[in-house]
């Protein structure tokens, strides 16, 4: 058994009302802890997409896959946890930042790579792309200015390159369309 | 399964109610009997239903409908079916889903729900029986449309049925019911997306566990639930007689192996017996097939099987390393997977292993309740061995939750599959009586048995009526003891003997059996048994038998919950005493609760 850790899914589901409920109520009762999750469709029609991060060891994440699977709804689990991702999350944080403070924001952001999409005499709202821990990083340091409210995505992930792995799992169109 | 019925004119292409081309889809699914309650939102479908070749078994609460379909599943090896209307109509059949999930039992649930335009408006008896039943069915749907119907019983059954099998909800709206469209059926193999339950075993792992069992020198195999389901009984047999290994049963996969095999050590866990324990807790190979590890069985996991590799046998790969981490996991049907095994384990004796267990045994011959006089007492564990010899062991019986389930595990002897049906899982209280209908219908020509204790008959007693009303035959022995007797037990052991809520007043059974017109017997003596089991024999209906059993007898041996399994507490052994010396006994004798 190895040290829990964190753990990330991408979970391939029909598109059907109900199924993100029957992933979501499958982490809970089994007790597994889910860190974020996001859902969202993909270019596969009636195939959605998820991505879980959740605290778990070897074990559990192979429980975890094999109760997925259990579902009937869903379509593929792939634990990209140890393979080569891009991982990506988007937040908006909105600072209160007067005339005086203004240029140093700037600053910080352009240092994240994060920029402004909203500006007020007093307020400045901020989105970042990137890691989760990119993220954070920022909300640290904007801290101190003294930050009015912020949202965030969870992580989505997606492994690099590799033809073959992209297409590993059979890409399946909703078969039917009723049957809900 | 998917045979049309030749009576039932084909209907397919024409246009149909969606309450009739529910029951075309049943009838094309092989069902004839189902257990159902009617209500507002199911009376499209009841109103259509005697068109159709489906005896319908009224019951007196939705739980017990769910009970019903649970026994006749387990009885038969098909999928039950039971029906219930929306909102507490399908509620009350929430614990009989449950209990068929925790024992993979094939059963389809056909719910009644408000017209799809008042969803989620809190109608009249609206429930989201879907949202419900969501972590406790296998799969389940919501039907909003006739043209739906047909397909989803289709894929209902068949997620039901295989795979791990377990229950499947189907709520239907009332306007579906209602609507008209073109029935169509198709026979074609089902295919889903998302589902693929066959798992062929892996060569490396194979490999594996062959080398394993060659190289043991003192194996157990468990024998769990999954040998029955899947079939396995024959070729389990053989591969134990050619490699000479012990078997240890779970309580669901009683029968599963003779029990009358002389490798055959019995139950383990909680309630097994010390040497079965032992012998697991000193082996150096465990060949788990079709069971889960349960807590009941393993006590406390840190010290369980300390010495042994395991081979886990399981269909369910999402219970691999769940409870106990294994050594090698195969994933595959129990009975492919020991057909392949078979022919590559090689002949062994096992002599010294096998008389180390023996010499295990001790003294728990002569602790045995069984082999112990009665001196003037009627025990329980007396009356369930007793009726084990005078049926031959070949009845069926349907067991509640508790004491007397134990002793049933202990002392009636199953030497065939489906045999025995009992809610192990979940341990539902109330579902002895219910199952033992479903059962009846299941298999029209054995004897069952319904063994159940004063506090279990009396959650689900009311469908002693649906007995009445079916006129069929069942036996029933109420073990009567006047407690709670398991929790009493516990409140003994661990809990300074503080007996809180747990001592029980009950109505005269045999007044109850009266009131209901059919027989009620009342034994208070060892002598009494076989007379009174004769009797229920020969009676032609339902027969309920009130056997007044010692109040604060006690379950042994016994692992107390989460304790090392080899820490067992046994029997204490007291030589007989004089004869005469009964105990008072007021609750049986001024029939009022005094305490």
């Amino acid at each position: 058994m190895t040290e829990a850790a964190s753990r990330t899914f991408a979970i391939f589901v029909e598109d059907k009302p109900g199924v993100l409920n029957r992933v979501a109520s499958l982490f809970r009762r089994r007790s597994f802890n889910i860190h974020s999750l996001n859902v969202s469709t993909t270019h596969e029609p009636g195939v959605s997409r998820m991505t879980v991060v959740c605290e778990a060891d070897g074990d559990t994440a192979k429980r975890i896959e094999a109760n997925l699977y259990k579902l009937v709804n869903v379509l593929w689990v792939d634990d990209i946890t140890h393979a080569p991702t891009v991982e990506r999350a988007l937040a908006l944080i909105k600072v209160r930042v007067g005339r005086d403070a203004r240029a140093e924001v700037l600053r910080v952001c352009e240092v994240f790579g994060a920029r402004p999409v909203d500006l007020s005499l007093e307020t400045m709202t901020v989105e970042m792309t990137g890691p989760e821990d990119h993220i954070q990083s920022l909300v640290d340091v904007l801290r101190p200015f003294e930050i009015l409210e912020m949202v965030q995505t969870g992580a989505v992930a997606m492994t690099r390159g590799s033809v073959e792995r992209a297409q590993s799992h059979p890409t399946i169109p909703a078969r039917r369309t009723h049957a809900a | 399964m998917n045979q049309p019925n030749t009576e039932l004119p084909n209907r397919v292409g024409e246009p149909l109610q969606g309450a009739q081309i529910l029951w075309e889809a049943l009838v094309r699914e092989g069902v004839d009997v189902v257990f159902g309650y009617p209500g507002g939102a199911i009376m499209p479908a009841y109103d259509a239903m005697i068109q159709y070749p489906i005896h319908h078994v009224l019951t007196r609460h939705e739980q017990g409908a769910s009970h019903m379909a649970d026994g006749y599943a387990r009885a038969s090896g098909k999928v039950g079916v039971c029906v219930s209307t929306s909102g507490p109509g399908a509620t009350n059949m929430v614990t009989g889903i449950a209990t068929a999930m925790l024992d993979s039992v094939p059963m389809v649930c056909i719910t009644g729900q408000v017209p799809s335009a008042l969803i989620g408006t809190d109608a009249f008896q609206e429930t989201d029986i879907t949202g419900v039943t969501l972590p406790i069915t296998k799969h389940n749907y919501l039907v909003t449309r006739a043209e739906q119907i047909a397909d989803t019983i289709r894929e209902a059954f068949y997620v039901a049925r295989s795979g791990r099998p377990g229950p499947v909800v189907v709520d239907i709206t009332k306007d579906a019911q209602q609507q008209r469209c073109t029935f169509e059926w198709s026979d074609a193999p089902i295919e889903l997306p998302g589902y693929r339950p066959d798992y062929t075993p892996l060569d490396s792992q194979m490999d594996e566990a062959v080398r394993l069992i060659n190289e043991a020198k003192r194996p157990v195999l468990f024998c769990g639930h999954g040998v029955s389901e899947a079939g396995a009984t024959e070729v389990l047999t053989a591969l134990v007689e050619k490699a000479q290994i012990p078997v240890a049963c779970t309580l669901l996969g009683l029968g599963a192996f003779p029990a009358s095999h002389p490798k055959n050590l019995g139950m383990m866990g909680m309630h097994g017996e010390s040497w079965v324990n032992a012998a697991i807790q000193k082996a150096d190979l465990l060949i788990a097939v079709g069971m889960r590890f349960d807590d009941r069985v393993t006590g406390n996991l840190k010290t369980y099987a300390p010495t042994a590799k395991k081979i886990h046998v399981e269909l369910d790969p999402a219970e691999i390393h769940k409870n106990v981490h294994v050594d090698v996991p195969i994933v595959g049907d129990a009975r492919d997977v020991l057909e392949q095994l078979l022919p590559r384990v090689e002949p062994r004796e096992h002599a010294e292993w096998l008389a180390h267990i023996d010499a295990l045994k001790g003294d728990s011959a002569v602790r045995d309740i069984k082999d112990l006089p009665d001196l003037g007492k009627l025990y329980a564990a007396h009356v369930i061995h007793d009726l084990y010899r005078l049926t031959k062991g070949e009845a069926i019986i349907v067991t509640d939750v508790g004491q007397h389930q134990m002793w049933e595990a202990q002392y009636y002897k199953h030497d065939l599959p489906r045999k025995l049906i009992t809610s192990g899982g979940l341990g539902t209280m109330g579902f002895a009586l219910p199952a033992a209908i479903g059962a009846r219908f299941a298999k029209r020509d054995d004897a069952v048995w319904v063994i159940v204790g004063d506090g279990g008959f009396q959650m689900t007693a009311c469908e002693l009526a649906t007995c009445v009303q079916e006129g069929i035959k069942l036996n029933i022995a109420l073990i009567n003891n006047g407690f709670l007797g398991m929790v009493r037990q516990w409140q003994e052991f661990f809990f300074g003997g503080r007996y809180v809520a747990t001592p029980l007043h009950s109505p005269d059974f045999v007044k109850l059996a009266d009131a209901h017109g059919i027989k009620g017997l009342r034994v208070t003596q060892r002598a009494e048994v076989e007379a009174a089991v004769r009797e229920a024999e020969a009676t032609p209906g339902t027969v309920l038998i009130d056997f007044r059993v010692e109040q604060e007898d006690s379950v042994y041996p016994m692992v107390p919950a989460g304790a090392d399994l080899h820490d067992m507490i046994q029997r204490p052994y007291t030589p007989p005493a004089a004869p005469g010396t009964t105990d008072h006994n007021p609750i049986f004798e001024t029939g009022e609760d005094d305490r």
